[in-house]
């Protein structure tokens, strides 16, 4: 574990997590099934909200 | 995939770990690295530490703010080693806890500030910039020289600074209220110590002026007077690279 | 407010300040001739008083249980007072300290009044007194509508939000006597440190126990951006504010890093500072009353959830960029510069989708001063985070670096992004939780946002005249091959950018006035109106809202 090695790896390793990362991320906002949930998510904000449901 | 960031969130505590994961990652790969190294700071064998007194002079200079409006870090650029000498190394700053390489110049940059004025033009200039720089915009410290300067508790800063990994020896220590009142009163009994510990390229001077009294000021023109100055590292590294 | 607290909640609140109490009477025995004593009194103090207030409602009758069918709001209300009282006094220290630096003999030669002690009491002031209760009081409003929840119980959002207060109070004083770690925007120093960290996790804790407690399958993205903005920056003040103090009867402490690693450490929460207090937080306001405001859904919620993970993922890197061509390792300077300039992409994702949610509507942002505050917002916050990308590349940061155009762009954030959307959030916030139909004058909102928007204008291009001519003299050669100026010609050239900053601070800070009170004189009509209605005045309204929100 010297110097070296550690930011050979933070160098190379942070652009592959880049990558994953942004591929999870983005697949999860476009998968299909997702698609009905984030809809009610934005609309429910604008519902009458003046009292919590229980 | 997405029934699994779906069981995330309805978790919100899975969502917790996935923001830190994610966020922590960053700082890590990159302030992880600069702990291993010995590389990110350059040896230097007469590397010293602060004395005593330097270090009440620092903690003043945190306390009024001058790292807000004064840099102590010379970047590698022409014009700043032009204008205040040679760039700052890391090693310089070993020592420094907290480091004070400042954000801002409103005035200039200090790190080679040390032997640059005199005493008393520091003194002067403290009082009331004006009277030094008539175009300054420094506020006035003028309570600098009549407040005293606390050192009865001088060996716990040394003691805390040894802790933090400043390499104070128990004799420093232990001598620290009294390094601390002799570096400034050169014709003291307690004078002799300073130089003896710290190094003969300690300056041991009256600093405000007026003997006797160990005033906030003495404590301030101490530390801004050795700025640059712990060690010649720099100094030979430009000279170096000229060659 | 406190007949609101349940009998057995009073006495928690009551051992929870004696406790207090005590170990603020502990601070002040043990730091006895050191200025520890003097904020162990003001913790002492400030127990004993709050313990009498508690006192004096010991015996009001318990609260009706229909108050659980309802959200608890009045740590909101309190907040949004406690922030306008902060915004006010930290933006006059700023224009104050502003004035400094044109008119520098106006310190008179006293301590505190100087302006090293007086610059932290500004920008924590506005920070953390006006930006951090405005966070709180709004996360806890957002995260009960969109979580369809009240919040769990009724004395840990009080514990928040009174220990957050007394956390800046400490830091205010702290700074005016002297006491700082000089570490920037992290100045208190340890035994501030660890009482914000107990706050932070009753915090934290907190909002889990809502969220938990939620009606809905899904998590809104505001509180994504809240939670963000609580996780990450318990996560940065730990580590960048670990320190061993002198002794327990010392105020003074020493940070446990020191050089490189404490400059990289301090900027990389310097700069997460920026990215999770002053972006995230009030992304996760934007997110939720920009919508409500505009009667429109987000226009994208995919891009939300994206910029969400992008800005959370990207900001922690880019910290570095603050120490372009210091004595960091230059691969971390490079990594950081790099991870900047991709940060603009969902930076921008986040302004464009705020600016999209709008298109469709911009009769109502011609029409509504409060709607406009948000658009003015997410357009400043387009353009600072333009303006940050740019200035983190090396050559840029070359010329910008030390200079005022780092405050110029600083401002335009804070000014032009987070005050904005704070404002326009409190302005929509306000009637519905006074229960009026509106602010008690429209008008107002109206010159308020004209002097903010001035107020911002002026601050920016002063400082970036000024930062660039700086950065441009120290740099400048005569024909014989030196420095063509010298460093104090530079100052001299500030001079009439520092008064126009000053002035344009002044508009800023007479806006926020205005703001404060077009808010307490809503908060007054509210109060005739109850008392009208049952005779009672500091009794919460828990009838269900008959008044129509806005957005309805």
């Amino acid at each position: 574990m010297d110097y070296h090695t550690i930011v050979g790896f933070s160098k190379s390793w942070g652009l592959f997590y880049l990558i994953g990362l942004a591929i999870v991320v983005v697949a999860y906002a476009f998968w299909p099934g997702n698609r009905k949930r984030f809809n009610r998510a934005k609309n429910s904000i604008l519902d009458k909200d003046d009292r919590p449901r229980s | 995939m997405p029934e699994a960031h779906r069981k995330l969130e309805r978790n919100a505590i899975g969502f917790v770990l996935a923001i830190i994961g994610v966020s922590a990652i960053g700082g890590l790969v990159e302030i992880a690295p600069l702990f291993t190294i010995h590389e990110t700071v350059e040896t230097a064998k007469d590397m010293r530490v602060y004395t005593p007194l330097e270090v009440a002079g620092r903690n003043i200079y945190i306390r009024e703010g001058c790292y807000a409006c004064h840099s102590q870090m010379i970047r590698t650029l022409r014009d700043e080693v032009e204008r205040y000498g040679p760039y700052s190394l890391a090693v310089e700053s070993k020592y420094d806890h907290p480091m004070l390489w400042g954000s801002k110049r409103t005035g200039p940059d200090l790190a080679r500030l040390g032997n640059k004025y005199s005493d008393a033009w520091h003194v002067a200039h403290l009082i009331n910039p004006r009277h030094v720089v008539p175009q300054s915009v420094m506020p006035r410290y003028g309570w600098l020289m009549r407040n005293e300067v606390r050192i009865d508790d001088a060996g716990q800063h040394l003691a805390a600074l040894r802790v933090v990994g400043v390499p104070y020896t128990d004799e420093m220590i232990a001598n620290a209220t009294k390094d601390a009142y002799g570096q400034a009163n050169p014709d003291s009994d307690q004078a002799a110590g300073v130089t003896q510990r710290y190094g003969e390229a300690t300056n041991v001077r009256t600093f405000d002026g007026e003997p006797g009294r160990l005033t906030e000021m003495d404590a301030l023109v101490a530390y801004l007077q050795v700025l640059g100055h712990l060690t010649d590292a720099a100094y030979k590294q430009t000279s170096s690279a000229k060659e | 407010m406190i007949s609101g607290l349940t009998v057995s909640e009073r006495q928690s609140a009551l051992l929870i300040l004696i406790v207090m109490a005590f170990v603020g009477l502990a601070m002040a025995g043990v730091g006895r001739g050191d200025l520890l004593g003097v904020h162990g009194g003001i913790v002492l103090m400030i127990s004993v008083a709050l313990s009498f207030a508690v006192i004096g409602h010991y015996y009001d009758p318990e609260p009706p249980a229909e108050r659980l069918a309802e959200y608890y709001d009045d740590p909101t209300r309190v907040g949004i007072v406690l922030a306008m009282i902060w915004a006010v006094v930290a933006m006059a220290v700023g224009v104050w300290v502003a004035a400094l630096l044109a008119w520098p003999d106006m310190t008179w030669d006293v301590g505190w009044l100087s302006f090293g002690r007086l610059r932290p009491v500004h920008t924590s002031g506005v920070i953390f007194g006006f930006g951090g209760n405005a966070l709180i009081a709004t996360s806890f409003h957002v995260l009960q509508r969109t979580s369809r929840a009240r919040l769990p119980d009724q004395i840990s959002p009080w514990f928040v939000l009174i220990g957050y207060n007394l956390f800046c109070v400490i830091a205010a004083t702290g700074y005016l006597m002297g006491l700082t770690q000089s570490k920037e925007y992290a100045e208190p120093e340890w035994y501030a440190d660890l009482w914000l960290v107990i706050v932070w996790v009753t915090y934290f804790v907190l909002y889990l126990r809502t969220l938990q407690r939620r009606q809905e399958p899904h998590i809104y993205v505001a509180n994504w951006y809240y939670m963000a903005f609580i996780l990450v920056v318990a996560v940065l003040h730990i580590v960048n504010n670990l320190a061993v103090p002198v002794s327990l009867g010392h105020a003074k402490s020493y940070s446990l890093f020191s050089g490189v690693q404490d400059a990289m450490t301090q900027w990389w929460y310097g700069h997460n500072a920026v990215a999770f207090f002053l972006t995230a937080g009030f992304l996760g306001m934007m997110y939720y009353y920009l919508p409500k405001r505009a009667g429109r859904p987000i226009f994208s919620y995919r891009l939300s959830i994206i910029s969400f993970w992008g800005i959370t993922f990207m900001y922690m890197w880019a910290g570095s960029h603050h120490l372009h061509y210091t004595a960091l390792p230059q691969w971390v300077q490079t990594l950081g510069m790099t991870f900047s300039i991709v940060l603009l992409v969902p930076s921008w994702a986040s302004a464009g989708n705020a600016l999209a949610t709008l298109n469709g509507a911009w009769f109502k942002v011609r029409d509504d001063a409060t709607l406009r505050f948000m658009m003015v917002a997410a357009v400043f916050y387009g353009l600072a985070t333009f303006e940050g990308s740019f200035m983190a590349i090396r050559a840029v940061n070359s010329l910008s670096h030390y200079t005022d155009w780092t405050i110029g762009h600083v401002h335009g954030g804070a000014l032009g992004w987070v005050a904005m959307i704070t404002f326009g959030s409190f302005y929509a916030l306000v009637p519905w939780m006074w229960r009026q139909e509106r602010m008690y004058s429209p008008k107002l909102v109206e010159v308020h946002f004209w002097l903010a928007l001035s107020g911002t204008i002026v601050y920016v291009f002063a400082m970036w005249n000024s930062g660039i001519i700086q950065g441009l003299m120290w740099r400048t050669y005569n024909e014989n091959g030196t420095l063509a100026y010298s460093f104090i010609d530079s100052v001299v050239a500030m001079h009439p950018y520092y008064i126009a900053r000053a002035f344009g601070g002044f508009l800023f800070l007479l806006g926020a006035i205005v703001c404060a009170y077009n808010i307490w004189m809503t908060i007054r009509l509210s109060k005739a109106k109850v008392v009208t209605e049952d005779g009672k005045t500091d009794v919460p309204v828990l009838e269900p809202a008959t008044v129509l929100q806005a957005g309805e």
